[in-house]
């Protein structure tokens, strides 16, 4: 488990070093994520040197978000003063992306798939 | 008195809290009950209560919070699981991400702007589904209030958790990849981590979700806040 966590944490920090040498603005985990994702396929990690850490964190993750969530806290004023225009919004919005990703996922496959299969079958077309 | 705001007393509590929350959602079986938010209610209950506010709250928070980055990047390993179906579609995917990057932001600023709240709130919202560090380093850049950016992509991530798998049975869309994705673009970590409890194969589309739509947003928001003419 010492292990599954250094490595965790040396590609978070790796994230924290790309992030300070070329100052792009996307925070460090997310480019630690990307990069074991590339050592896993490259194969310099091992999926069983990372599994139990990352199984563990991945599953409980809601509840590292809970102490953000305590925040609303401070501004109580803001959110009760406008509290209808924030919820509608929200949940629209939500509704909105969910809906508008799952159609162009749909469509742009079904697009694709069909220019594939046309090519592979060219004799049927 | 003194106790209540020592810092490990403060970590015991949310611990507590979170297990208590988990339990009452297990033993009654009510979906609606979601520990996460059961648990921040309950938590700003007892400090508003006991009179602790969030800065104290913090200096033991924060060592939970702290984990948030390496559960990040522990995101890595389901998507390694499935690198090689997203390899197949690495176009509809692209296509899908940025069709809802625009659409989560567009739709958000619009109702928000329509139902009348003011340029600050207007713009705390704008990033409210992607990761909270990146929506709160949009939120500032922007002119928006990151503290309510960080506790309203909060309750997006809850909402989008719950109701999220409904939402995409609503607008008829079927294929598995397609329902991981649209949950972790709407709805970040949050949204994985209810993805993930039902199969790991939503649980990686969603957390190719969650990345592709932070990045997407840290790049695009400024540029769409100005063209709808905000900033």
């Amino acid at each position: 488990m010492i292990l599954q966590c250094g490595i965790l944490f040396a590609f978070l920090a790796a994230g924290e070093l790309i992030v300070a040498v070329t100052g792009i603005p996307v925070p460090s985990s997310i480019i630690g994520m990307l990069l074991l994702t590339a050592a896993l396929k490259t194969r310099v990690v091992r999926i069983s040197w990372v599994d139990r850490i990352s199984d563990f964190l991945v599953r409980n993750l809601g509840f590292f978000f809970v102490p953000a969530g305590v925040g609303l806290m401070r501004c109580l004023g803001v959110i009760k003063g406008e509290l209808l225009p924030i919820m509608i919004a929200t949940i629209a919005s939500t509704f909105a992306i969910i809906a508008v990703t799952g159609w162009t996922h749909q469509y742009a496959r079904r697009f694709t798939s069909g220019i594939s299969r046309h090519f592979s079958n060219p004799i049927k077309h | 008195m003194e106790l209540l705001t020592n810092k490990y007393f403060l970590i015991a509590l949310t611990f507590c809290v979170y297990v208590g929350s988990q339990q009452l959602q297990r033993r009654t079986g009510i979906k609606l009950l979601n520990p996460i938010l059961i648990s921040i209610a309950l938590l700003i209950c007892i400090l508003c209560g006991a009179g602790i506010d969030y800065d104290t709250y913090s200096e033991g928070g924060e060592y939970i919070d702290f984990w948030l980055k390496p559960a990040v990047v522990a995101l890595g390993v389901p998507l390694y699981r499935q690198l090689e179906s997203i390899k197949k579609q690495m176009l509809p995917l692209l296509a899908a991400e940025l069709a809802g990057c625009v659409a989560g932001v567009v739709s958000v600023v619009l109702v928000a702007d329509l139902l009348g709240a003011s340029r600050e709130v207007i713009m705390s919202l704008a990033p409210k589904a992607v990761t909270t560090p990146i929506a709160m380093e949009i939120s500032e850049a922007t002119g928006g209030i990151p503290s309510l950016t960080a506790a309203v992509v909060v309750c997006t991530g809850i909402f989008g958790g719950m109701a999220g798998f409904r939402m995409v049975k609503m607008s008829r869309v079927r294929s598995q990849i397609a329902t991981g994705l649209s949950i972790g673009t709407a709805a970040h970590a949050v949204g994985t981590s209810a993805a993930m409890e039902r199969s790991e194969r939503y649980g990686a589309f969603s957390s190719l979700g969650l990345t592709l739509n932070g990045l997407l947003t840290a790049l695009l928001a400024p540029f769409i806040l100005s063209l709808l003419g905000y900033c």
